[in-house]
């Protein structure tokens, strides 16, 4: 028995130790954040295609995905990524300052290395019943809604800086008020999920709210799961939302992998990839490409960016650090 | 090791070493990292940490519901232990076989499973909606998944001892004429209070580390439904790692404070039962 | 007992029967059946689907690999463990006895988070171990050890009230007869602790199956490299694939639900033979 239980521990023993095969496959990690597996999926599947015709090699992708905060976390904290395409610039300053990416990354690819965008919307019940428009109507008393809490969730600091951007727009840039219609919007929220994923399903399968508040890209997920159930509604002012991409120079350099790393990067702004990117809902950086697709994007709408706010830095620290505006409209 | 005087048993070095060195290895150790993290705070900012007002209500929320749920899972936990041991009935194997279904479910699956069942669209919940009562996205939607992850521990710490438990006290008891339910408050009762205890502790343990299904079902608002844990992976996401090794310290301090308390009680009923050689 | 059964004896075990088929239809089934016709909402070959698929198949063996060992490694461990706590008297007893408890109650983000801050790269460990090429974190040892630390006390925690129960008198009237230390443990002390071992390590496999919190601080989500069956839930819900990712789901209770199988099918002709 005690032979039989040592053999078996034995046994795990080996089959833990890693096996590596060595071919003339090149591999990399691409550490993204949760909505993306299916874009990458088929992005991968031209990037294959594209370096195998430029260097004869063949390229192996790993795929991960989580909360993009989290992904961050876990880079700096020794996950091997080549690249991380991350859901908003601030999680790859937080890799950056782990020292694992050099500074001055930002402007190694085009578009502040955002090859893709999305803005912040509205999804509601079909025939929209509490005559939801713009962001005023989130504050109205008897309205409830929906957003995943953006100290939890990278993503969600977009929907709440999209609607500090409307504010902004509306008072002028008076704060306190400001503050106030933020105060009032958050009171009306109903469950402050953790994720985005967590918050479309208390509002789409559990029924909680009359509004989700998500990222363009999710809230057409949404639609395409439930097609007659629910509309989209794209409010007046909205913010840019620009996921970025960075090479992890750590990662890269010890294991002899920037070259095709880069390359990575490099061809999600080629047409073919913003095409993938656009089927999936990503806004494309490039113009004519979004243009194309104007059915799906309302491109009516004012976007704002995050530099508007002196960057993510900045925002990080005023409005979601411990004690920041957004711990302060939860005060009593 | 055998030349101890005391133990008559052998094997008291061999044994005391493989555990004192495993559970150094697996947990003592990995342990003091969060002391060491914590360690970077100065003590000022250590207390302001964990007197946040925020944190302070998560630890109220956190510790009402894994409490309530430690004591329903208690209860029922006790008396499942004695219907499947004491009574022959149809179905029971089946029963008997569910009991670690809630630890094989991922508890996030379990917390999406219980909060469309127990929102006011659900059907569980449109039933208590009737009432007036929010199971999901309030407290008790809290307790609710708590009690889900942890309904395993009670019985299955009281039914072996149940199992093992000699009739003949209790029939000697009947025999003598003491009604069924003296017998049962004052010769099974005080058998199984150790593993009710023990189990007890362990699911108010569990139930108050829970994380995975609690962020499904609890909405969580803060100052209402916002446990500590969540507090915890924010912290985590800001990067901020002593502040939230701090609260998970101040966790940490009160589960082991719970548990030794609980194994105290335990040791001294076990004198006790004994007769004070145990 | 069965022989003296007065009315307010059969109502008290109705009721108690009654109370307790309640409970759990309500706080186990409903859930598990949720879980079920999630998983079936699409049809079955959706579900045929998304069992089979590549990475569910290969994140079903890390799972797999990662409860065997975890269980092998906590038997070890918890019968040395009960063995020590439980025969012999020594000071700081109930401290060790607490030691032992206290994984089940660290919260699985906390869990996480200590073996982070030990084998990351925040640590001279991560450095060190790495020079020899090995790698805790974000790999199969890191998901391994979390799964270890989470089920620790399972199974001494099953073992100790039993020998406890028991006394020591008959192994030390072996001891003193000059039996040896395995032969006590075989001839005397493992026929009482059978059942118990039996239960623990039921829970100790149902519980590392489900493990998802502690696992997926530590996992980073590698697809079909360090994805256990849990965190690939996790990650088709967070994908918006919904049905998938109860169909993963239902495949660990379906798991569970052959182990348990298992357990009755000896447990029954073990206490037949006995």
């Amino acid at each position: 028995m005690i032979r039989k239980i040592f053999a078996l521990s034995l046994a795990a023993v080996l089959a833990l130790t890693p096996v590596q095969a060595f071919g003339k496959t090149v591999s990399i990690t691409n550490v993204s954040y949760d909505p993306t597996r299916e874009m990458f999926e088929q992005y991968n599947r031209i990037f294959q295609e594209h370096w195998k015709e430029k260097t004869g090699e063949d390229v192996e992708i790993t795929q991960s995905h989580g909360g993009s905060g989290k992904q961050a976390l876990e880079v700096a904290n020794g996950l091997d990524a080549d690249v991380v395409t991350l859901a908003l610039e601030y999680d790859i300053e937080s890799i950056e300052n782990a020292g694992l990416i050099k500074a001055g990354w930002i402007d190694n690819f085009d578009n502040d290395s955002s090859p893709y965008t999305s803005t912040i919307v509205f999804l509601v019940k079909k025939g929209n019943p509490k005559k939801i428009q713009d962001w005023d109507d989130l504050t109205r008393d008897g309205v409830g809604v929906v957003t995943p809490n953006p100290k939890t969730s990278g993503g969600a600091r977009w929907n709440y800086m999209a609607a500090w951007a409307y504010a902004d727009k509306k008072y002028n840039g008076d704060e306190t008020q400001m503050k106030d219609f933020i105060r009032k919007l958050y009171q009306n929220v109903v469950v402050l999920d953790s994720g985005a994923r967590g918050a479309t399903t208390s509002f789409v399968e559990n029924e909680q709210g009359d509004v989700l508040v998500a990222w363009e890209n999710e809230a057409y997920l949404s639609m395409r799961d439930y097609p007659d159930e629910y509309e989209i509604v794209t409010p007046s002012v909205s913010i840019l939302a620009q996921p970025t991409v960075a090479v992890v120079d750590e990662v890269v350099d010890y294991r002899d992998t920037r070259e095709v790393a880069t390359e990575y990067l490099n061809y999600l702004y080629s047409d073919e990839a913003q095409e993938i990117e656009a089927e999936n809902y990503f806004r494309p950086t490039n113009e004519e490409i979004l243009k194309k697709h104007s059915d799906v994007f309302d491109l009516s709408v004012d976007l704002v960016t995050i530099s508007e706010y002196g960057g993510w830095d900045k925002v990080q620290k005023k409005h979601f650090a411990d004690g920041g505006i957004f711990d302060e409209i939860y005060e009593r | 090791m055998k030349k101890r005087n005391k133990p008559v048993i052998p094997g008291f070095g061999l044994s005391m070493g493989i555990t004192i060195s495993i559970l150094s290895l697996v947990v003592l150790i990995p342990l003091a990292s969060l002391v060491i993290y914590t360690a970077k705070l100065s003590f000022k900012d250590f207390i302001e940490t964990i007197t946040r007002a925020r944190v302070l209500a998560s630890f109220y929320t956190s510790f009402v519901a894994a409490f309530a749920a430690a004591v329903i899972n208690g209860i029922m936990g006790t008396i499942l232990a004695w219907v499947l041991v004491k009574y022959e009935f149809p179905g029971k194997r089946l029963m008997d076989g569910m009991i670690e279904l809630p630890f094989a479910l991922p508890t996030a699956v379990a917390g999406i499973a219980l909060t469309s069942l127990t929102s006011d669209t659900g059907l569980v919940g449109s039933f208590f909606a009737g009432f007036g009562i929010k199971i999901a996205y309030t407290r008790i939607g809290i307790t609710v998944a708590m009690i889900f992850v942890g309904i395993p521990f009670v019985v299955r710490s009281v039914q072996p001892v149940l199992e093992k438990m000699d009739n003949s006290c209790s029939e000697a008891a009947g025999v003598l004429g003491a009604k069924k339910s003296t017998i049962f408050w004052k010769v099974i009762f005080p058998e199984l209070k150790p593993a009710i205890f023990a189990g007890t502790g362990l699911a108010f343990g569990r139930c108050l580390g829970e994380y995975g299904s609690i962020v499904f079902i609890a909405g969580n608002k803060p100052y209402y439904t916002e446990i500590t844990p969540l507090i915890i992976m924010s912290e985590l996401q800001e990067f901020d790692y002593s502040s939230a090794t701090a609260i998970a310290l101040v966790m940490l301090a009160v589960s082991f404070f719970i548990l030794f308390l609980n194994n105290v009680i335990q040791q001294r009923n076990a004198r006790i039962l004994k007769g004070g050689n145990a | 007992m069965d022989n003296n059964v007065t009315t307010s004896e059969k109502i008290t075990k109705w009721l108690l029967i009654g109370i307790s088929v309640l409970f759990l239809a309500v706080m186990l089934l409903l859930p598990l059946l949720t879980v079920i016709t999630e998983a079936l909402r699409s049809g079955w070959k959706v579900y045929a689907a998304a069992v089979t698929d590549e990475y569910t198949i290969k994140a079903l063996l890390l799972t797999v690999k990662a409860t065997l060992f975890a269980v092998i490694f906590n038997t070890i461990f918890g019968i040395f463990a009960a063995w020590a706590l439980t025969k012999f008297q020594f000071r700081g007893k109930k401290l060790l006895t607490t030691l032992i408890d206290l994984p089940v109650t660290i919260s699985p983000v906390i869990a996480g988070l200590i073996f982070l801050l030990v084998f990351g790269r925040q640590s001279p460990v991560y450095f060190f171990l790495l020079k020899f090429g090995i790698k805790v974190v974000f790999s199969v040892p890191g998901i391994i050890i979390a799964t270890v630390f989470v089920t620790f006390p399972f199974i001494s925690r099953e073992l100790i009230p039993v020998l406890e129960a028991e006394g020591t008198d008959e192994e030390e009237a072996a001891a003193l007869m000059g039996a040896g230390g395995w032969t006590i443990f075989w001839k005397i002390t493992f026929p009482h602790i059978k059942w118990a071992l039996l239960y623990g390590i039921v829970l100790c496999t149902a519980r590392a199956m489900g493990e998802f919190g502690a696992v997926s601080v530590l996992s980073g989500h590698l697809r079909g490299k360090t994805n256990t069956l849990p965190l690939h839930v996790e990650i088709l819900f967070n994908e918006f694939q919904y049905v998938p990712a109860f169909a993963v789901s239902s495949l660990l209770v379906i798991m569970a639900i052959i182990i348990l199988v298992i357990r009755s099918v000896i447990e029954y002709k073990g206490k037949k033979e006995a």
